[in-house]
């Protein structure tokens, strides 16, 4: 397995959008790092026979009916909005195409 | 040297479930911004998204009448990004196992019958609705619409021009139509076109560098702005250039397709299945039990009209074009109406009274039972085709039916012999000059001395009968 270097550390924190100092990101290396080093671990071992899980959950087919329910009143919708005019979320003007 | 496109369409539909796909909120398109919002679709923390049994069902509805297989087994899945449409910072989509996969579409162009392949149709969430037009330096952002559950369809790379395109939209709207999961309206965008197009020289297996042309409002817009861009990346290689793997947008007013962003580095999404969703199991009975909800579909709809009613194939072609239409002509046959006879009245003075006044089929104010009573009033001769046309507006506003109107308006055909015979003798002796042309073997006078007959009888005397009587009379006052 490859190890984790600081541009890994950067692109994955450029796709969550965190700005890290240089400190975190270093400790980051390391710390990632030895996640990957776990997954080796797991990779070791036979897992010839074993059916693949193919998700966390084991029910399926969990629905429900396509009845309306009542909706949040707008105020109340709005209420953690950092900006609003009362009828929207306001943010910085959005660009098309962005 | 000589290039051929090839081009792949994604197409986006809502589907018209009353509630949304995770939550209990409304759909309605027409409510007032955030008002059909909760905290499922907004985004919230520690909130638990249920799926929609109706938009699994309507999704394998649209599978199946695309004849694609069934996944037995399929599950949602995260798609990580950033946009201020997307609360969570997340979307629910599907993306290795779709709800359904490996059809196809059969289209016609020019004549020719082609199959285009369906590479998959998977179930997704709408993001929220951004407007720019709200002045100030912000925009707006409006959840009504996040969580709409979408229908993702994905052709294979089979489209060779805008023509095909065209035809691959209409044919599919067509049939989600036929299936009433969709409303299929761009303008509102609950139908959204986009296409991946590149081109590369005859011949030559491997896929040129493509661009995405998206946010065009119309079908047509979609085949000019396909042509556009196919005639644009000629240009650019047969000067040496190199084509930039970009989303392009339509500039409807210019016709010109224009830049919006290139994609230099690939979008990174890091997909994983969604841990609050349980799996989604189609077995055989549920997708049987599906299948046999399925309403006949256009083209066998279509192909039955041209057998069991001898409609030509554009007549057919027509009355199928909407499941709505051809409810109305199948109505209005089955009011023992002449099924040739429906179809010219339905497509022609019906179908034009509709758009005058706005309306569509679905809702036209003259029931079929109507419409066939007409009909079977020019049958038997009570009335002609003229006095039909002209009545028809007022029976579709009045509602009153056909015998009634032309009782009350005395447009009762004359089919009285004796009548007509007065009649004709009269206009006979008014017009000498055509009635000897006619004696003389001018037999085109004949046509001059009906349509004198029919202005005396205000349009009222039975056509065919007039012209014999005329006849008869010119030939016996010879003597």
């Amino acid at each position: 397995m490859a190890q984790i270097t600081l541009d890994d550390v950067d692109y994955v924190a450029g796709l969550a959008q965190l700005t890290l100092d240089e400190a975190t990101k270093e400790r980051l290396v390391g710390e990632l790092g030895s996640i990957l080093a776990y997954m080796d671990k797991l990779n070791a071992l036979d897992t010839t026979g074993v059916e693949p899980m193919m998700h966390a959950l084991d029910m399926t087919n969990v629905y429900r009916e396509d009845e309306v329910i009542e909706s949040l009143d707008r105020e109340a919708a709005l209420m953690n909005a950092p900006k609003t005019d009362g009828a929207y979320f306001l943010v910085p003007r959005i660009l098309e195409g962005d | 040297m000589n290039y051929e496109a090839v081009i792949g369409m994604e197409v986006h539909v809502e589907l018209n479930t009353r509630s949304k796909v995770f939550c209990g909120c409304s759909t309605n398109f027409h409510a007032p911004p955030n008002t059909n919002v909760c905290p499922v679709c907004l985004g919230m923390p520690g909130t638990l998204p249920v799926l929609n049994r109706q938009a699994v069902e309507f999704s394998v509805a649209v599978g199946l009448a695309l004849d694609c297989s069934i996944s037995r087994w399929s599950k949602m899945d995260r798609k990580n990004y950033f946009y201020p449409d997307l609360a969570k910072n997340y979307q629910i989509s599907q993306y290795d196992l779709p709800l359904s996969f490996d059809g196809a579409i059969n289209i016609i162009v020019g004549g020719e019958t082609k199959r285009i392949g369906i590479t998959r149709a998977h179930l997704e969430e709408d993001t929220a609705r951004n407007t720019h037009t709200l002045g100030g330096g912000d925009s707006g952002v409006d959840f009504n619409r996040s969580g709409v559950p979408l229908l993702e369809i994905v052709s294979e790379p089979d489209i060779r021009s805008g023509a095909e395109a065209y035809a691959y939209l209409t044919a599919l709207k067509q049939i989600l139509q036929y299936l009433g999961v969709s409303d299929c309206n761009m303008e509102e965008g609950s139908l959204r076109a986009e296409a991946n197009i590149s081109i590369r020289p005859v011949g030559q297996e491997a896929f040129g560098v493509k661009t995405e042309v998206k946010n065009v409002a119309s079908f047509s817009g979609t085949q000019k702005a396909i042509e556009y861009e196919i005639a644009r990346q000629r240009q650019i290689l047969e000067n040496g250039g190199a084509i930039t793997q970009e989303t392009r947008g339509w500039d409807a007013d210019r016709g010109i397709t224009v830049s919006q962003r290139s994609k230099e580095s690939a979008h990174d999404y890091r997909y994983f299945p969604e841990p609050d969703l349980a799996p989604i199991v189609v077995d055989t009975a549920w997708e049987e039990q599906i299948r046999a909800g399925l309403p006949e579909l256009p083209q066998v709809r279509r192909a039955r009209f041209e057998e069991a009613f001898g409609l030509s194939p554009y007549d057919a072609g027509v009355l199928t074009a909407s499941r709505e239409m051809a409810d109305y002509f199948e109505a209005v046959v089955e009011a023992k109406a002449p099924p040739k006879q429906a179809a010219n009245w339905i497509m022609g003075d019906v179908q034009a009274l509709l758009t005058y006044r706005e309306l569509d089929i679905a809702d036209c104010p003259l029931a079929p039972v109507e419409l066939a009573a007409m009909i079977g009033l020019i049958e038997n001769g009570t009335i002609s085709g003229k006095i039909a046309k002209d009545i028809l507006p007022e029976l579709m506003d009045t509602g009153k039916s056909a015998q009634d109107l032309i009782e009350e308006k005395g447009l009762v055909q004359i089919s009285d012999a004796d009548e007509l015979v007065t009649v004709a003798r009269e206009v006979i002796a008014a017009n000498p000059g055509p009635a000897a042309d006619y004696r003389a073997g001018k037999a085109k006078a004949l046509g001059f001395l009906v349509g004198q007959l029919m202005k005396a009888t205000k349009g009222k005397a039975n056509p065919k009968l007039a012209n014999e009587i005329l006849a008869r009379e010119l030939g016996s006052s010879e003597d």
